[in-house]
C-alpha cells in the first residue's frame, strides 16, 4: 500500500458505488495499485514527440513551445487535479522562473542547467512562501489569493523595469551550449531535445510524487477533507508541500521558455497567462498527469492551426472547440478516452475471450 | 528501352531540381508578424491595410521578382509568440525579409533569430529607443518614443512656461516618455514642476487631475496609452475646468490618434501634441494616400501612424530591392538602404546610416475642427529628429 500508480483513479465515489459488483470493483482498484512500473502505452505517449521530431521538422519551434508549457500546466495539474486547489497565480511563478533563469544568463551565468534549477528553486522559494497565503481559507478564497499573487507579481516586474525590462521585457542575453557541446541553434534543434528531456525528467518526478502516499493523502484531501484530519493527517502541510512543489515545476518551465527563446516579456507572468494554463488542463483533463501533456498539446496545436488559417477570428473557432470538450468529453480529452475504454472493454472483451 | 527512359527522365528531374532554385528566386517572401487578433487587432488591420495599399498601387513586382506575404499574428503583446511567428517564418516558410513588429517586445523578441539567420527586420511600429542594436539587419520605420516626445518638452521651453507638470502612465514607456520630455524641456531652459505617475490599467484620473488643478501649472504633460487611457484623461482634465482655466495640456501623438480624437470629441480642441504623421498633413503626397485609403478601406475611420508607417515601410522595402537588383539578403540590403531617403506621406523621412534608426520630422500639432472634423493641425516643426536617447 505504499506505492500507488498515478494512473486514472476514479474521482467520484458515487460512480464506483454504483458499479456493478462489488468485488470486480475492488479487483479493478487493487490492479491500480500494484505497480509503479511504467506501462506500455506510457511508453509510447513519450516517442511521441520523438516521432514528431522526425516527421515535423519543420515545426520544432511549436514542439519546443507546447513542452515548455506543458511543464507549466503538469505544475498546475499537481495543485489543481491532486490538491484540489484552483490556482490562478500560477503564471507568477512561470514568470519568475523565467525572469530567474534570464536575468542569471543576461549577469554571466549562462550554463543551461544549473541556470534552470537555480530558476526552479527561485521560485520553489516564493512558493513556499505564498503557500502560507495559499492554505488559508476554501475554494473561492484560494482563487482570489492565487490571483492576487498573479497581480502583484505581475505589478513588482512592471515597476522594477530597471531590473526587468517592464513592458518591453528582459533581452539581450545568451545562453551557453548544453553541457559546453551543444548550442541553441536557429531550427530550434537543441532547444528541442532539451525541453523534451527536461520535460520527461519533471513529469517521471511528478509520477512519483503523485503515485506516493503523499499523492494519494492529497487525493483524500481533495476529496474528503474533513475526513483526513481524523486519519492523523495534516491538511495545511500536505497542500504547502504541494503548491511549493508546483511552483519549483512552474518555475523550471518558465526557465525553459527563457532559455529557448533568449527573452522575457512580461507576458509571462500575466494573469491571462494563468488562464490559459488553466484552460489546457481543464481541455486535457485534470488529475491525471496526461490530461496535462494532452491539453497543452491540442490547445497549442489548434492554436497555431486555426491562427495560420485565419489570423483574425481564430479565438471564435478556440472558443467553439473549447465549448464542445467541456460539454460532450467529461474529465477533458484524456478523461474521455479513459471513460471509452471500459465501456468498450465491456462491449467487446467477452466476444474476444 | 524502359531503363533508358527512365534515366531520361532521372536526369530530366535532376536537371528540373538544379533550375529549381531559380524559379524559387523569382519571388521574394515578406513574413509579417502583426497582432491581428486581440486587443491590438486594429493596430494590425492599419498596417495590413497601409501595405495592401502600397501593393495596389506600386504592383507586387519589384526588380524583376515577385512579392509575396506571409502574414503571421502575434496577438498583440505576446513576445514569445511574435518570437515563435519568426522562427516560423524563417524556417519552415523560408521568407526573405522580416516586416511588421507593432510592439517593442515582438520585436526584441525576435531580433536574435533575425540577426542569427541574416534576414532584414523593418520595423515598422515598435518604439522603445535603440532597439535597431539588437540585430545588424534591424531597420527601423516607424518611430521612437523619445524622438516624438522630446520636442513636446522643447516646445513647451520655448514657450516660456513658468510651471510644468507631468503625467504618466507607470510601465516603461510612460517612463521613457517622462525622460524624454524633460530632456527637451532643459534643454530650452525649462524646468518641470512635479511629476505623476498613474497606473496604467483602468485608472481613475479624477484625484491626479485635481492635484494637478490645485497646483496651477501652466501646462500639462501628458504621456498614456492610446486608447481608453487617453480619452477619459482629456475628458477629465475638461471636466474639472482645467482647460477653461488655461492650462495647456501637452502630449504626443498618442493622446490624440486618429483612431481616438472623434471620441474625445469637444473636450480634445486645443490640446497641444508633438508626432510625426497627422492625417491632416498638408502635401500633395498625403492628400493622395488619404484619398486612397479611404477610397480602399470606406469602413475605416482614417487612416493613422500605424498605416502609414506600414506604407512607408513596403516603399522602403522596394526601394532596397531596386537597388539591389533584388538580392533580399539582410546584410546586403540592410547596406543598400543605409541613409536612404524618402519622400513619404508624413513628409521626409530618413534611414540613419549609423544606427538604421528613423530620421524624420516631428510636428507640433494641435486639435481643431476642420470641415467638421476633429483634425490634428500642424503649425510648428522640428526637422531631421533623431532618438536623442540612443545617441547617448
Amino acid at each position: 500500500m505504499t506505492i500507488v500508480s498515478g494512473l486514472p483513479h476514479s474521482s467520484r465515489p458515487l460512480a464506483s458505488r454504483s458499479g456493478s459488483s462489488r468485488m470486480n470493483h475492488r479487483s479493478v482498484a487493487v490492479d491500480r495499485l500494484a505497480s509503479p512500473r511504467p506501462r506500455l502505452f506510457e511508453a509510447v505517449v513519450w516517442l511521441l514527440p520523438a516521432v514528431a521530431y522526425f516527421v515535423f521538422p519543420d515545426n520544432l519551434a511549436l514542439g519546443v513551445s507546447i513542452m515548455t508549457y506543458a511543464v507549466a500546466v503538469l505544475a498546475l495539474d499537481l495543485v489543481l487535479g491532486y490538491a484540489g486547489i484552483v490556482s490562478l497565480g500560477h503564471a507568477a511563478f512561470f514568470g519568475i522562473g523565467a525572469y530567474a533563469a534570464g536575468l542569471l544568463a543576461a549577469n554571466g551565468w549562462r550554463e543551461p542547467l544549473t541556470g534552470l534549477l537555480l530558476a526552479g528553486a527561485a521560485s520553489l522559494m516564493i512558493g513556499f512562501f505564498a503557500s502560507f497565503l495559499v492554505v488559508r481559507g476554501k475554494d473561492l478564497t484560494r482563487l482570489m489569493v492565487t490571483l492576487g499573487i498573479g497581480l502583484v507579481v505581475y505589478e513588482l516586474a512592471n515597476r522594477l523595469s530597471s531590473i526587468t525590462g517592464g513592458m518591453d521585457g528582459l533581452s539581450g542575453f545568451e545562453v551557453s551550449p548544453i553541457f559546453g557541446v551543444f548550442a541553441f541553434d536557429l531550427y530550434g534543434k537543441t532547444a528541442w531535445w532539451y525541453v523534451y528531456g527536461v520535460s520527461l525528467v519533471v513529469f517521471i518526478f511528478l509520477r512519483f510524487v503523485v503515485s506516493s502516499p503523499f499523492g494519494l493523502s492529497l487525493r483524500a484531501i481533495r476529496e474528503g477533507v474533513n475526513r483526513m484530519p481524523a486519519l492523523g493527517a495534516s491538511v495545511n502541510s500536505r497542500l504547502r508541500i504541494a503548491f511549493t512543489i508546483s511552483a519549483g515545476v512552474a518555475g523550471i518551465a518558465g526557465g525553459l521558455l527563457a532559455q529557448t527563446t533568449q527573452f522575457v516579456g512580461i507576458d509571462s507572468l500575466s494573469v491571462p497567462r494563468a488562464a490559459e494554463f488553466l484552460v489546457m488542463l481543464v481541455l486535457g483533463g485534470t488529475g491525471r498527469l496526461y490530461g496535462a501533456l494532452a491539453g497543452t498539446a491540442i490547445f497549442m496545436i489548434a492554436h497555431d492551426y486555426l491562427a495560420d488559417i485565419d489570423p483574425v477570428y481564430w479565438e471564435f473557432w478556440m472558443g467553439l472547440l473549447l465549448m464542445a470538450v467541456v460539454l460532450f468529453a467529461r474529465g477533458g480529452i484524456v478523461g474521455a478516452l479513459f471513460n471509452l475504454v471500459p465501456s468498450l472493454k465491456a462491449r467487446f472483451g467477452r466476444a474476444a475471450q | 528501352m524502359i531503363r533508358r527512359q527512365f534515366l531520361l527522365g532521372a536526369a530530366a528531374t535532376v536537371a528540373f531540381a538544379v533550375t529549381h532554385p531559380a524559379f524559387a528566386a523569382d519571388t521574394i517572401k515578406v513574413g509579417l508578424v502583426l497582432p491581428m487578433s486581440g486587443p491590438f487587432s486594429q493596430y494590425g488591420q492599419q498596417m495590413q491595410n497601409g501595405i495592401k495599399l502600397f501593393m495596389k498601387e506600386h504592383g507586387d513586382t519589384v526588380a524583376g521578382k515577385k512579392i509575396e506575404l506571409v502574414i503571421k499574428d502575434d496577438g498583440g503583446i505576446a513576445p514569445d509568440r511574435a518570437r515563435r511567428a519568426v522562427q516560423d517564418l524563417i524556417v519552415r516558410d523560408k521568407v526573405d525579409i522580416l516586416a511588421g513588429f507593432t510592439f517593442t517586445a515582438s520585436a526584441l523578441a525576435a531580433a536574435p533569430m533575425a540577426k542569427e539567420a541574416e534576414k532584414a527586420m523593418i520595423v515598422m511600429n515598435a518604439s522603445s529607443s535603440g532597439i535597431t542594436e539588437a540585430s545588424p539587419y534591424m531597420i527601423r520605420i516607424g518611430q521612437t518614443l523619445p524622438q516624438i516626445t522630446e520636442p513636446a518638452g522643447r516646445y513647451a521651453g520655448e514657450q516660456g512656461f513658468k510651471t510644468i507638470y507631468t503625467v504618466v502612465a507607470d510601465i516603461t514607456a510612460g517612463h521613457d516618455a517622462e525622460a524624454a520630455f524633460i530632456r527637451g524641456l532643459k534643454s530650452t531652459g525649462g524646468e518641470v514642476a512635479g511629476s505623476l505617475r498613474v497606473p496604467a490599467q483602468n485608472p481613475d484620473f479624477a484625484p491626479f487631475v485635481q492635484r494637478i488643478k490645485d497646483a496651477k501649472p501652466n501646462a500639462v504633460f501628458a504621456w498614456l496609452p492610446p486608447g481608453e487611457a487617453a480619452i477619459n484623461f482629456i475628458k477629465e482634465f475638461n471636466q474639472r475646468g482645467l482647460a477653461a482655466e488655461g492650462i495647456v495640456m501637452l502630449g504626443t501623438g498618442d493622446l490624440t490618434d486618429e483612431l481616438t480624437i472623434t471620441q474625445t470629441g469637444d473636450a480634445g480642441l486645443g490640446v497641444v501634441t508633438t508626432g510625426h504623421y497627422s492625417m491632416a498633413h498638408k502635401s500633395a503626397k498625403n492628400e493622395a494616400f488619404v484619398k486612397a485609403y479611404l477610397a480602399d478601406y470606406p469602413n475605416e475611420k482614417w487612416p493613422n501612424f500605424l498605416s502609414v508607417s506600414a506604407y512607408d515601410g513596403m516603399a522602403v522595402l522596394y526601394h532596397g530591392l531596386e537597388k539591389t537588383k533584388g538580392d533580399a539578403s539582410g546584410p546586403v540590403i540592410t547596406e543598400a538602404l543605409k541613409g536612404e531617403k524618402i519622400e513619404s506621406p508624413r513628409g521626409p523621412i530618413e534611414i540613419d546610416a549609423k544606427n538604421r534608426d528613423i530620421v524624420q520630422t516631428i510636428y507640433v500639432r494641435k486639435v481643431e475642427k476642420v470641415d467638421g472634423r476633429f483634425a490634428n493641425v500642424e503649425f510648428h516643426e522640428f526637422p531631421e529628429s533623431r532618438d536623442s536617447a540612443a545617441a547617448k
